[in-house]
């Protein structure tokens, strides 16, 4: 840019002063933009943080009790359900996608595997909320496909008979897992497209196995990127709330669905304190994508 | 499937994994490759069952074809999809209208906005649908903006959040798309040819992103026809709300619904692949927390 205001003004000749800049016009440009952003973003999320601050019962006085009331039973136990389940179908997503996105990477197979997996994983991360829990209604649900298959080969319904239900929390889990895999499939790839030949090819000549090279050398190199991606993973199925209302229909709080209670009508018998969960909400979802920008900055030193 | 003892075997997965490149090499297959084919065949397993389990769901119904003939039989199939089709076209000019000048603008006139435009875009990853939608219901409930007391204006608000949610996908398609054009070459020209900011913007600039904006619009397109939470708590009338409500009702017609939905989002996903491809070798757009 200096090299195009360079070219702009005679060499040699007198420095203009710079215009006059009483206000800069040029900000009116982005003005729709902010305006935009500011009336349907930032003043329904203020809305919520002064809620979350005040005592509806007294006038709107300023207080912190809403916050107090988060750990009361309803509400913890949503967090503690919301956070179980996204660390569990984060960490089972990271493991496996790694695995996959491995596999179909470096692992030998064809390479037009590597290329449908990776359109595939772009369709089925987006495939989430209503259609997603119907599929697996339709599959492993009462009267399910595999379910009917399990049935007529081992005899024995894994509904009725086994207690596999999806409307469990190890049922959410697997439907869950269902976005989070290929999420992560996408995200971890670069990383491992990253992974220089040269480094395996060094520690092979210095005598290192397999196992030392995984140890000593690419794990350690793509541990932020592994780590980054479950952390964005977590915050994936935190904020997920169609899937697990059209399985749970409510059965098992979780933060979005008391929330979604709580559009509906004051569940919680305080509009403070749905302020101050959809709060919680946002606090624990910035926190995860701010750390997975770290991680995602840390790794950069060595991929690229 | 998602066992934790598989997790602490990780490291020798990957190690007999790497024997397999390394034996590839020498030219003989070995247990690496086998675990490959493993993996990819169990995700394959997983990722195609319940879309098999769905299809058979769908015509299991007698007599034969019946949960489609069914559906498309019901009136309230076709206005629910027609509505969200309108609501998605809309968002996608609304967004387009304000992420192609701001970015424009930013890319030529104030690059050190550019952080800050870009965390506002990135903002709805952080705050989740349901949060977005409880602000809005009750922020635009009273006050000198009621609109979420009227059906248009539900709409409108509607519209509002559904823009909000494409805004980072929008803007990096088409911030993307600006970086391969030299804008202030192309922004100096047509001053000189006498024209004003608003013609350079809409005769030069907007035809050389269009690539970038229709990959965003077809994402934003299959986001908002399958989106369900917004829709469901400002009580419009869209599909999502229509699928989940139906297959709470009945049992083989959600399965044909299901899969009429799936076509059509993976239609729009097709498209987005084709044009990330024939612009840049690679397929564009992750989506994080959007309407899970």
């Amino acid at each position: 840019m200096t090299a195009q205001a360079a070219r702009t003004s005679e060499p040699g000749a007198p420095v203009a002063r710079p215009a006059r800049r009483g206000f800069n016009w040029s900000f009116l440009g982005v003005v729709p933009f902010f305006l935009f952003a500011i009336l349907f973003m930032l003043f329904p999320i203020g809305f919520l943080i002064l809620g979350s601050f005040q005592d509806s019962t007294n006038n709107d006085a300023l207080t912190l009790q809403n916050y107090a009331e988060l750990t009361t039973q309803q509400v913890a136990r949503a967090f503690a359900n919301s956070i179980e389940i996204s660390l569990v179908t984060a960490i089972a997503g990271a493991l496996f996608g790694l695995l996959l996105a491995y596999a179909i990477i470096l692992g030998g197979l064809p390479r037009f595997l590597r290329t449908f997996v990776m359109t595939f994983s772009g369709v089925a991360s987006n495939f989430a909320g209503i259609p997603l829990a119907l599929a697996f209604i339709f599959t492993i649900g009462n009267r399910g496909l595999v379910t009917a298959w399990i049935e007529s080969v081992f005899g024995v319904n894994i509904v009725t008979g086994m207690g596999v239900t999806l409307y469990s929390k190890i049922g959410l889990e697997i439907v869950y897992f269902y976005f989070q895999l290929p999420l992560m499939v996408l995200i971890i790839a670069p990383a491992i497209d990253g992974l220089r030949k040269d480094w395996r090819e060094a520690s092979e000549n210095m005598g290192a196995s397999p196992r030392q090279y995984w140890q000593y050398v690419a794990l350690p190199i793509l541990f932020p990127s592994i780590l980054g991606c479950t952390v964005l993973l977590f915050g994936n199925a935190f904020g997920a709330q169609a899937t697990a209302y059209q399985l749970t229909s409510g059965q098992i709080p979780l933060v979005t669905l008391l929330i979604g209670a709580q559009i509906r009508g004051d569940v919680l018998h305080n509009p403070g304190l749905g302020y101050a969960m959809a709060m919680g909400m946002v606090v624990i979802m910035g926190v995860s994508i701010l750390l997975y920008s770290i991680m995602q900055r840390r790794s950069e030193r060595w991929l690229r | 499937m998602t066992g934790p003892d598989v997790g602490s075997r990780a490291p020798e997965a990957l190690t007999s994994l790497h024997n397999a490149t390394v034996s590839k090499r020498r030219g003989r297959p070995s247990g690496g490759t086998i675990l490959s084919w493993v993996i990819f065949i169990a995700a394959m397993l997983y990722f195609f069952l319940p879309l098999i389990a769905t299809l058979e769901f769908s015509i299991r119904m007698r007599p034969s074809g019946a949960a489609y003939t069914n559906t498309f039989k019901d009136a309230r199939f076709f206005s629910s999809l027609a509505y969200s089709f309108l609501i998605g076209l809309v968002t996608i000019v609304v967004s387009t209208l304000i992420i192609v000048p701001t970015a424009y603008w930013v890319r030529l006139r104030l690059p050190r906005l550019r952080p800050v435009v870009e965390f506002v875009t990135l903002m709805p990853f952080v705050i989740p649908p349901v949060v977005l939608v409880f602000g809005l219901i009750r922020s635009f409930s009273t006050g000198i903006l009621p609109l979420a007391n009227t059906q248009l204006g539900s709409d409108v608000l509607l519209v509002a959040a559904y823009t909000i949610l494409s805004f980072p996908y929008m803007y990096r398609a088409v911030d993307s798309g600006l970086r391969t054009i030299d804008v202030r070459s192309l922004t100096e020209a047509g001053h000189s040819l006498g024209s004003g900011t608003f013609r350079i913007l809409w005769s030069v600039i907007f035809p050389n992103v269009r690539v970038a904006v229709l990959s965003g619009a077809f994402l934003t397109l299959a986001i908002v026809i399958g989106e369900f939470t917004i829709g469901a708590y400002l009580n419009r009338p869209a599909f999502g709300p229509y699928l989940s409500n139906i297959g709470q009702n009945k049992t083989f017609e959600p399965a044909a619904v299901s899969i009429i939905s799936f076509i059509l989002t993976w239609l729009a996903m097709g498209v987005i692949a084709f044009l990330g491809r024939t612009r840049q070798g690679r397929t564009t757009g992750v989506q994080v927390g959007g309407g899970h």
